[in-house]
């Protein structure tokens, strides 16, 4: 049964393979389907595979799957195969099986777009090489994941390329990107170097050779890649632009795929971590910083996306903190967790974007529970838990990441917790805009004009026309004579709604599977102790510390939860909350645009302007110009007379002879 | 005593043929034959289509017959056959192997080139299997009187074969060049022959190197000379530089599918005899020709990477780039190791499909006539053929040596070798000439995904451009006179460098008033051939095990 593994990653790449050339022929919504099946046998092979790695001992849970020699050069041995054991298999099963649900949500999502077969190639493309990154069994072979990764996001970031914030979107996640990569290759360079091998196992058994300096060297190289993949101090501003993909591609990025890969690579490298502890507690510092700064910044933000977005890079901000603290399976569980409750917030958002005609702007709805009563309970579910408010996944994942914090310093829990207050916050502060108060937008022929009115939404929209926009037969919607101007936002249809119900309850009971309390209880530990377990800092808590840190949590997320409530129940406008150093996110994207892009842009004009011009063009014409005027260079020789090349083919023998008499000294 | 002597002289001894040792050249020449014979017996003429088929069933008879005797070499050890002239080890099956896949290819990716242009009959056919019968003979020739027979085997039908176009001028001036030249650069091999005989006194492979590890010689001029001969004789085939002069005009004239044949098969045979001889026979003296190659690796990487940017014409710039590959083919042998010659070998394998797949594009982008190879005709092709058009950008990609192509395997292995044997300098200007080439390859790809409208040309640059035109002409024109070159009536030269400068001058070049290249105008076979060299770049391009191990087998029974 285990054997299977090798096809987990061979369905998407199989889906995609169809796909890429027969998509359209496939059509819509056929397509879709096609490679939402694809996925969920890969979802489907991962389950027996991890079943059937259940039932050997917890030791021998792990092996590798040869499949060919990919590069012999010199040393460097690079194999093309499998490493399957309980991190990897949890981290398949949570992407194939989020993905299956996003793939089904995208069938409804996209179905009127033009390209809807090409978004399924690339989502296929997007879970193969995902797959491929946690699987892999080397470090070159995650890399290349890891680039197939970043590549599908660029593709899918900017799906909707002919609108310029999309593209540049694209852009940005990609360049942003491309810096942690830099970083990651120079750490495989390094481990290369210093161990000769770049295969996981290979590499972890010879550590204990490796001086300290050079762990940690390549523990922050590691750790760099891993922070421009999952949005951290300092590359994080990307993740908030890629909302200008389409929003099942959010929820892709956010909770299944991308994000999590700077995760997993933490904790896969958990014994480089384990003998590296100053990089460890940089890592956990900055896992912490950036956890405040993006709910700092969430708490400010209107656009429905850019508040889930900014939540995200908080949350990720507690997973590194997990990490920095050695406390892998925290990571893995607020991993796992976070992507229920936040593929859930996502296609929830996206049903709400859907109802309201590509509206993003949460001072622009309101009131919408009634209307949409089953996207609202899905996004209370996820707001809940992302809150922290007991008994939901949340509140035991990130209780078990603050316990583990206050182990390494308490400074850390100080920051993690109020965080975790903000968290409360700003999620209720978007749920009650956008699901309660007063309507504040305008419905189906409650105003004579609705033109007037979609007029008046993408005005004060500002740079972002909405989701999909111009592509979408929706705005035909508005059009006289169609009978429907205005909004009537309702809960979206079975292939939308169905995912939302199991994420929502996999949001609710997602948390039992790594109780505290009890020691039998803890079966993520449990799972997950093979591989990470002599690197976990483990520290004990009495039941009673327990229960105070569980009793804290609880009340500061209801503290927040409350702020909320009371805030932004009745109404939209509390500019006092919403200072603008926050909804401009601390000027720190602003000032990357001015510090960096910008002159570095109009280094790029001076370079086209007057180097290329001047220099590289001018030698190009002079040049030519030379070869040219002067009969010299090339032309003059290939000239086109048999007479020339003869010439030339003799001239070339006789040198030759000479040279070789010449250097035999004859 | 006299008429002993006389009888002894009289009895010929004819040496044993083993026919199974020489089964594929066999099945390929009497391939021709039938091929020959078909076409004369029919009292209608048969569609190209026939031909196209009789000859791939050829090349796969050829395929199974050097499979068997890949599987004979394995279980019994490589044989000399026929009076110690024919070599039947590793290395030559493996020449044979890739010959026949070129001789299966071929017809493919040429079938639509010839129902097109209305150039019907067999003869393209026929001269193709001769050809790869040359080539195969290369590969296994052990005596160099038998391989300078097999490489006029090889050279005579790809001289035909450039001037079968025989409605166009340019076919016809590029087959006399190519004809002439390679008359010219035979010669210099023979002497070289000669003078080589003169120095060991023999002309089979095996005992020049028996006599060359026993014996010093103390004046070697002689052998030095025909050594340096040998070494023009096969850059001339191979097209290195300096001897590399003809390739650019040679295959800008000729039929489009005779070009990414000859581009394939003359570098396969060439390679093929200039390995076995260098390796096996002048091992000993491998400290003189090694900083020969040595020169010639570098000009030949430079020169290709080089003159190809500046080309505007798509098959005058994959003439330059298949230079440049003769250089990173040259570099394993110029390694002089078991892994060098495994390297080039892999090399070889992996650029004769590319340059048949890349050629096969070529010859449908070029419309009718044959005439539509401006680099402007590929403009927006991203747009109007998408598969065609991804078909090509993925073969200029292994070209490039992107990775998971075969183009990335084969660059790092000859590289490898390079480094191994201590050839630092090389293999870093070969990796600098390759960013070079990728440059213009990806120009290629550029222009077929990027906008459709070309840039306007600033003034200036139209101006400079237009100044160039004049320039060419009065360089040329005074120079007419003792050997015409055979342009025809106009009396002009059509192949020659054009005034390739500024990019956008093209912007004044219409694309071709030809039909618009579509996906739906490519024939069967030409997808058929098409899908093979891409399948086959990709597949070996990801998973380049059984490729790397049949070239390393090819070495071990060397």
């Amino acid at each position: 049964m285990i054997h299977a593994a090798f096809l987990i990653p061979l369905f998407p790449l199989a889906g995609f393979a169809v796909l890429a050339p027969f998509g359209r022929r496939l059509g819509n919504p056929l397509a879709g389907w096609f490679a939402t099946a694809m996925v969920f046998f890969s979802f489907v092979v991962t389950a027996l595979v991890f079943a059937g790695l259940f039932q050997h001992a917890p030791d021998a849970r792990h092996f590798t799957q040869h499949w060919f020699t990919w590069l012999s050069v010199d040393h460097l041995r690079v194999d093309a195969g499998l490493y399957v054991d309980p991190l990897s298999m949890t981290m398949a099963a949570f992407i194939t099986g989020v993905s299956t649900l996003i793939h089904l949500y995208s069938i409804g999502y996209m179905e009127h777009d033009k390209d809807f077969s090409k978004f399924f190639v690339y989502l296929n493309l997007f879970v193969f090489s995902m797959l491929m990154l946690v699987l892999g069994d080397n470090f070159l072979l995650s890399f290349f994941g890891w680039e197939g990764v970043g590549v599908c996001s660029y593709f899918l970031i900017s799906f909707w390329f002919e609108r310029p914030s999309a593209a540049s979107a694209g852009k940005k996640a990609m360049i942003y990107n491309r810096i942690g990569d830099a970083g990651f290759l120079a750490a495989i360079f390094l481990i290369f170097e210093k161990t000769g091998s770049v295969q996981y196992r290979v590499v972890f058994a010879h550590l204990s050779h490796l001086p300290t300096g050079t762990l940690v060297a390549i523990a922050l190289l590691l750790f760099l890649g891993a922070a421009g993949k999952s949005a951290q101090i300092p590359l994080y501003p990307w993740l908030a632009d890629a909302m200008e993909g389409p929003t099942p591609v959010s929820a892709l990025i956010h909770a299944a795929t991308m994000v999590t890969a700077g995760v997993y690579l933490m904790c896969r490298i958990n014994p480089i971590l384990h003998l590296a502890p100053d990089a460890a507690h940089v890592i956990a510092w900055v896992g912490a910083c950036t956890a405040l700064l993006g709910a700092s910044i969430g708490c400010a933000q209107n656009d429905i996306k850019k508040v889930l977005a900014y939540s995200t890079i908080s949350q990720l901000g507690y997973m590194f903190l997990a990490v920095g603290s050695g406390a892998y399976v925290a990571a893995i569980f607020l991993m796992l967790t976070h992507a229920f409750y936040k593929a859930l917030l996502f296609l929830s958002a996206g049903s709400v974007i859907h109802a309201m005609d590509d509206e993003q702007d949460i001072k622009k709805m309101g009131a919408l529970a009634k209307l949409m009563p089953l996207t609202a309970i899905a996004f209370l579910i996820g707001w809940l838990s992302i809150a922290g408010i007991p008994p939901f996944s949340g509140f035991w994942s990130k209780g078990e990441v603050l316990m583990n914090a206050w182990a390494v310093s308490p400074a850390l829990w100080a920051i993690g917790a109020f965080t975790a207050m903000l968290t409360a916050y700003y999620m209720g502060r978007e749920y009650f805009l956008v699901f309660l108060g007063q309507r504040r937008w305008v419905e189906a022929h409650a105003s004579g004009d609705g033109h007037a009115h979609v007029l008046e939404v993408s005005n004060h929209h500002g740079a972002d026309p909405g989701a999909s926009g111009a592509r979408s037969t929706e705005e035909t919607g508005s059009e006289p004579g169609h009978g429907s101007a205005g909004l009537h936002p309702h809960d979206a249809r079975w292939v939308m709604s169905a995912p939302l119900v199991v994420l929502s309850i996999c949001a609710v009971f997602g948390g039992f599977i790594d109780l505290p309390f009890h020691p039998n209880f803890v079966l993520l530990q449990r799972w997950l102790n093979p591989v990470v377990g002599h690197s976990l800092l483990v520290t004990h808590f009495s039941v009673a510390q327990e229960w105070a840190f569980g009793i804290a949590d609880a009340v500061l997320a209801l503290i927040g939860a409350t702020i909320a409530a009371s805030a932004w129940r009745r109404t939209a406008e509390h500019p006092a909350l919403e200072p603008r150093v926050l909804s401009m996110a601390w000027f720190i994207d602003w000032s990357f645009d001015h510090l960096i892009a910008r002159p570095s842009s109009m280094l790029a004009a001076f370079s086209s302007a007057v180097i290329d011009n001047r220099v590289i063009d001018g030698a190009v014409n002079g040049v030519g110009a030379l070869a040219r005027l002067g009969g010299l260079g090339l032309r003059k020789v290939q000239n086109g007379y048999v007479r020339t090349y003869a010439l030339g083919l003799l001239a070339g023998a006789v040198v030759l002879i000479a040279f070789i008499i010449y250097r035999a000294g004859v | 005593m006299m008429a002993r002597t006389l009888l002894a002289a009289s009895t010929l001894s004819l040496p044993h043929v083993n026919y199974t040792a020489i089964m594929p050249e066999l099945i390929v020449l009497g391939g021709s034959l039938l091929l020959l014979a078909v076409s004369a017996v029919t009292p209608r003429r048969l569609p190209t289509t026939v031909y196209a088929a009789m000859t791939s069933g050829i090349g796969i008879a050829a395929l199974v017959a050097s499979l068997v005797l890949y599987h004979d070499v394995r279980q019994g050890g490589a044989f000399v056959a026929i009076a110690h002239s024919i070599d039947v080890d590793g290395f030559s099956v493996l020449v044979m192997t890739l010959a026949s896949c070129v001789l299966i290819l071929t017809p493919m990716l040429a079938a639509g080139f010839f129902e097109r242009e209305r150039l019907g009959g067999c003869e393209y056919y026929a001269l193709a299997c001769i050809s790869v019968g040359g080539a195969m003979l290369m590969g296994a020739a052990n005596d160099l009187v038998l391989i300078f027979l097999a490489l006029e085997v090889l050279s005579i039908p790809l001289y035909v074969m450039a001037g079968l176009d025989y409605r166009r001028e340019g076919s016809g001036e590029a087959a006399l060049k190519y004809f002439l030249l390679g008359a010219f650069s035979s010669a210099i091999f023979v002497y070289g022959i000669a003078l080589v005989y003169g120095a060991t006194g023999s002309t089979n492979l095996g005992e020049i190197a028996a006599f060359l590890s026993h014996n010093v010689l103390v004046a070697n001029g002689v052998l030095y000379g025909g050594m340096a001969l040998l070494i023009v004789g096969f850059s001339f085939k191979i097209a290195a530089v300096p001897f590399h002069m003809w390739t650019p005009d040679v295959y800008q004239g000729s039929p489009t599918p005779a070009v990414g044949f000859m581009a394939s098969i003359a570098k396969v045979g060439g390679f093929a005899a200039f390995l076995r001889v260098f390796i096996s026979s002048f091992p000993t003296l491998s400290q003189t020709w090694k900083p020969v190659l040595w020169v010639i690796v570098i000009i030949t990487v430079l020169v290709g990477a080089i003159a190809a940017l500046v080309q505007r014409n798509v098959k005058r710039m994959l003439a330059y780039s298949s230079i440049n590959h003769a250089g990173f083919i040259l570099l394993g042998l110029q390694a002089a190791t078991a892994r060098g010659a495994a390297g080039s070998l892999y090399y070889l394998f992996a650029y004769s499909l590319l340059v048949l797949g890349s050629f096969g594009v070529v010859a449908v982008v070029g419309g009718r006539g044959d005439s539509g190879h401006s680099i402007e005709r590929y403009r927006g092709l991203g747009r109007r053929s998408p598969l065609l058009a991804g078909a090509f950008a993925l073969l200029l990609l292994a070209q490039a040596g992107a990775p998971f192509t075969t183009g990335f395997f084969a660059k790092l292995y000859v590289v490898e070798a390079a480094v191994a044997a201590h050839s630092y300098a090389l293999a870093i200007v070969a990796m600098v000439s390759a960013a070079i080439a990728a440059f213009f390859y990806l120009r290629v790809v550029f222009v077929m995904f990027g906008d459709v409208q070309p840039v306007p040309a600033p003034a200036g640059d139209a101006a400079l451009v237009a100044a160039g035109e004049p320039a060419l002409v009065a360089t040329a024109v005074p120079h007419a006179g003792l050997l015409e070159p055979a342009a025809g009536a106009s009396g002009g030269l059509l192949l020659a460098e054009a005034p390739v400068l500024v990019e956008q001058d093209a912007a004044t070049v219409e694309p071709s008033t030809d039909e618009e290249v579509r996906d739906g105008i490519v024939s069967a076979w030409t997808w058929a051939g098409l899908i093979l060299t891409v399948g086959a770049t990709v597949v070996f391009g990801i998973w380049p095990q059984p490729l790397v191990d049949f070239a390393q087998h090819a070495h071990l029974l060397f």
